[in-house]
């Protein structure tokens, strides 16, 4: 019986580390600026495209794999002043709407260059690696992914409560208005926030696409709107939140995948009910659920608005 | 009180509506005479039959999104329920066992005329939306986007979830049902006699605009922008909120589940995986660029958005070679990013969109005091 | 005698460790104007918002000619503000919305004015009017209720002419000068045929001879409409005016009640006010 769960929990945990790291983006920016980055999810897949695209052009891994990193912080940071800078005294609507745009732009933008045509993302040494675990054939990235979510997790939350500038990024996304007013600099904490989701976002793709190893525009949608879940569900705003969110959502949607598997081996169903349909929408249904019974999350914070 | 008063008149009769109807009248007798005249598979009529589904779509969403202020993104689902009842319920009796091949003809065994359909689609589209709107109405705009875009996923789930088959056909589309085209009469040879299939489209989508035009000049359409503009304020004139959002988003669901079997009428056949979010940001950006908060200009923008992604900027496409020099950039899948680009541009310098606030008659008025206009805050 | 319309009992609003409001008893009777006064952030406009259903109190109830119209309950309690305060826009579970409070003859206006942004003066009147529309949905959706649009229209008219804001009618709300669209905020509650106003700071902004003008407009509909007033102003000049009696609110709690000239000379009230007094 273990040995039949046990590639789903494996694969659970590996995403869910992937979605975490995804999750960071959104939690954090929507704790900065209330705002939900369509494009986060986009982001993530460039960075998965720029690898293939560099790699192909001759470079080795040692030195895409950092270029890659850098150049998807740098794209973060630019989305943020090209398209939601300009806007930030909008209304609401009119911020999210950009960030629909942005993602629509870059769907379309990676369409065009890859012309549809499926990528291949290339094979990394040492972390693509198979291996055997308790008699399940996985890679060694779905030990890799958890211990270096985590590390990288634990270094995101020292800086942000033990230096200045997340001193500063916690205040920002506390009282946006009483931070500026006190001299914070705004710009420079929203575009580290930024830099900081990009830069996760695209470790997170390293790790996704040795995994699921194609690479298309639309790679990004599903883990995209995932990890938001992930981050919604923890507690939007909470970083260890986002990654807890993001390990639950990823263990429980690689259970439901072989759900109709398990239930056979146990002997507890004859036939398949069909529930891959549903891995999909199960973590929309969380979602939902979760908005309902507990709208802060697993850690959220209480707020009060006055009126 | 003085009888007759002047001011009381509302502005509905004055000269600038009329001369609006005028040249929708006259659309409507150009779009069937050019039908009579012009080569039926001219691209000019896939622009027309698209552009008003989607129309009505954007119009739809535009209520909700524009006039109320409501930020759903769940009109995909919507649309995807409409087509679906729309298709289910008319396929011929004799063709249902080729189409639910793999459900033996299906559980449904009869079919409804045409415009029952329709208005069953709306219906069902509509009641879905109560359903969903009870627990999702209370959300702020941020979590409402994501909830309704939630929602309209899992719906897309549901519809090809192949134990459901023996209704929708599982992941199997549907076809085999009453087309735009069908609405061409034909003489005994089978040939068509007259051309209708651009004025049905017409037609619908014409009746559903005015019914929200109705709407929105009416006393609900008044709440609804005040909702829009300051809920505390409108809940504290006395509006109940959850009872109005939930009229908006019934309503604007309803619309948006005709334009759904408009699609399907005008795809020739329907499938849900096709209905995606990316549909939904589709109409969402048609709406932003013809102006939020006009219905007019999501009229515009949606016939406007369909030909340049159908026909005019279907150059950028092409390769094309100049003197023996092959232009840089142009292949396919250019226009998309062109486009995209065009759609930025609008979001960050044109927010008001080609029409802002306006409406057709607005057109035509002199320039009064609506200095005001450009006052308020945009 | 005249009749007790407003009676707040021991009414308590915490917000986690705030005290906002700290168990505040008041009434306010029939054709009185009572002015509720105090330095900034003593807790005026959270007094308001309870009155109004906007906060469910964390203790105590407020009746309006008798009728409960909002209690503490341990379920709707803080629910608006505790669960989900940044996801959800009200829930509302279990006291009265205000909407139902204005039904039942309560408007007030607010301390920031909330116009309808992009509606004209006309429409931001008309709308208040939509509560007690008797025509359904579709009807109305497809105007067939014409008589019953007519009738608002026209009572909206007599009302923009009674304030005087007649000629500005078309104008979009926001376009107006400052003195106009507080005006115009307080037409709005009147279009809902209250029988009690409730005005937080009418008279913020304006310069003297604009809060001598408010003054007699006060009085005016006051008498004009039969209404009974509670408000909050900080302007002494037009609360000690017009003002029947004088509630004074400092960190949530009453310090003192009376006419107008009893509150001038309390020494509490200075102390409040001004603070202690420097050799």
């Amino acid at each position: 019986m273990f040995s039949t769960v046990l590639p789903y929990l494996l694969s659970g945990i590996s995403v869910g580390g992937q979605y975490a790291l995804i999750a960071i983006g959104y939690t954090m920016v929507y704790g900065i600026l209330r705002l939900i980055n369509f494009a986060h999810g986009d982001v993530f897949m460039v960075a998965g495209i720029l690898m293939v695209y560099i790699t192909a052009s001759g470079a080795p891994l040692y030195v895409a794999i950092p270029l890659v990193l850098v150049m998807t912080a740098v794209i973060g940071f630019a989305i943020e002043r090209v398209a939601y800078k300009p806007l930030r005294s909008a209304p609401r609507m009119s911020i999210m709407i950009s960030a629909i745009g942005v993602s629509y732009t870059l769907q379309n933008l990676v369409l065009y260059i890859t012309g549809g045509l499926n990528q291949f993302y290339p094979s990394i040494p040492f972390i693509s690696e198979t291996i055997t675990i308790g008699g399940a054939s996985t890679r060694m990235v779905t030990i890799v992914t958890p211990i270096l979510t985590l590390v990288l997790v634990i270094l995101l939350v020292l800086l942000i409560n033990h230096t200045k500038i997340g001193m500063a990024m916690r205040a920002v996304s506390k009282d946006f208005e009483t931070s500026r007013l006190m001299g914070i600099k705004i710009n420079s904490v929203i575009s580290v926030t930024f830099v900081i989701g990009s830069f996760l976002a695209a470790v997170g793709s390293v790790l996704y696409f040795t995994n699921y190893t194609t690479v298309i525009q639309t790679s990004g949608n599903m883990p995209g709107l995932k990890a938001f879940v992930a981050a919604v569900f923890g507690g939007i705003g909470s970083v260890p939140g986002a990654v807890v969110g993001a390990f639950i959502i990823g263990i429980c949607e690689n259970l439901l995948k072989g759900l109709d598997t398990i239930l056979i081996k146990a002997g507890w169903s004859t036939s398949m009910f069909g529930f891959t349909t549903f891995s999909d929408a199960f973590t929309f249904a969380l979602l939902i659920i979760i908005l309902i019974v507990k709208p802060t999350g697993l850690f959220g914070e209480k707020q009060t608005e006055k009126v | 009180m003085t009888k007759a008063n002047p001011l009381l008149k509302p502005k509905k009769l004055d000269r600038a509506t009329l001369i609006s109807i005028v040249i929708i009248c006259l659309v409507y007798v150009l779009a069937f005479v050019l039908e009579q005249v012009m080569p039926a598979s001219s691209m000019l009529f896939t622009v027309l039959k698209k552009g008003a589904t989607y129309a009505l779509v954007a119009v739809s969403m535009n209520l909700l999104n524009g006039f109320t202020g409501l930020f759903s993104l769940g009109q995909a689902g919507f649309m995807l329920i409409g087509a679906y009842t729309y298709a289910i319920f008319t396929i011929p009796v004799a063709s249902r066992l080729s189409v639910y091949q793999y459900y033996n003809g299906g559980l449904i065994q009869f079919s409804l005329p045409v415009v029952i359909a329709i208005v069953l689609a709306g219906v069902f589209a509509a009641f879905f939306a109560f359903l969903i709107g009870l627990p999702v109405l209370r959300l702020k705009s941020d979590y409402l986007a994501i909830a309704t875009l939630g929602f309209a996923e899992i719906i897309r789930a549901i519809f090809q979830w192949d134990k459901i088959g023996f209704l929708t056909n599982g992941s199997n589309l549907l076809r085999l049902f009453p087309t735009f085209n069908d609405f061409n009469i034909r003489n005994a040879n089978g040939d068509v006699v007259l051309y209708l299939s651009t004025l049905v489209p017409f037609v619908i989508t014409g009746v559903c605009v005015a019914f929200v035009m109705l709407l929105i000049n009416s006393s609900f359409g008044r709440a609804f922008k005040a909702i829009r503009d300051d809920e505390t304020a409108a809940e504290a004139m006395g509006i109940n909120l959850a009872r109005h959002k939930m009229l908006a988003f019934c309503t604007s669901s309803f619309f948006a589940g005709v334009g759904g079997a408009m699609l399907a009428m005008y795809a020739n056949s329907v499938q849900a995986k096709s209905f995606t979010t990316a549909m939904t940001y589709e109409v969402l950006l048609m709406v932003v660029i013809g102006g939020i908060g006009s219905v007019t200009g999501s009229v515009l923008s949606s016939f406007v958005f369909v030909a340049c992604s159908e026909w005019w900027l279907r150059f950028l496409d092409q390769e094309q070679v100049i003197n023996g020099w092959k232009v840089p950039l142009l292949r396919n899948g250019f226009r998309l990013v062109v486009f995209s680009l065009i759609i930025m541009a609008v979001v960050l310098f044109f927010r008001q969109g080609i029409m802002g606030s306006k409406e057709l008659p607005d057109l035509f008025r002199k320039r009064h005091k609506l200095a005001g206009k450009g006052g308020a805050k945009s | 005698m005249s009749g007790n319309v407003l009676h707040l009992d021991n009414v308590t609003m915490q917000f986690g460790g705030v005290v906002a409001v700290n168990n505040v008893s008041l009434d306010v009777n029939e054709g009185e104007i009572v002015a509720l006064i105090g330095p900034n952030g003593a807790g005026k406009t959270t007094v308001f918002n309870v009155i109004t259903g906007v906060y469910a109190p964390t203790n105590g109830r407020v009746t309006l000619r008798g009728k409960v119209i909002a209690e503490d309950h341990p379920r709707g309690k803080m629910r608006k503000l505790y669960v989900g305060g940044h996801v959800y826009e009200y829930i509302h579970t279990v006291n009265n919305t205000p909407d139902k409070i204005t039904k039942m003859g309560m408007a007030r206006t607010f301390q920031n004015i909330r116009l309808f942004k992009s509606m004209s003066v006309f429409d931001n009147v008309i709308v208040a009017k939509h509560m007690n529309l008797k025509a359904n949905y579709l009807s109305t959706a497809l105007h067939l209720n014409g008589r019953e649009e007519k009738q608002m229209r026209e009572e909206t008219l007599d009302l923009l002419r009674i304030v005087g804001l007649e000629d500005v009618k078309d104008e979009i709300a926001t376009s107006l000068p400052y003195g106009k669209q507080r005006r115009l905020e307080i037409a709005r509650a009147l279009s809902t045929n209250p029988s009690m106003l409730l005005l937080d700071e009418p008279a913020a902004g304006m310069n003297p001879q604009e809060t001598e003008n408010l003054s007699a407009f006060i009085r005016e509909i006051k008498d004009r409409f039969n209404l009974t007033v509670l408000l909050i102003e900080h302007d002494m000049n037009l609360v000690m005016d017009i003002s029947d009696r004088i509630y004074v609110l400092n960190f949530g709690a009453l310090i003192a009640e009376g006419t107008p000239e009893a509150i001038q000379s309390n020494p509490d009230v200075i102390t409040a006010y001004l603070g202690v007094a420097e050799e």
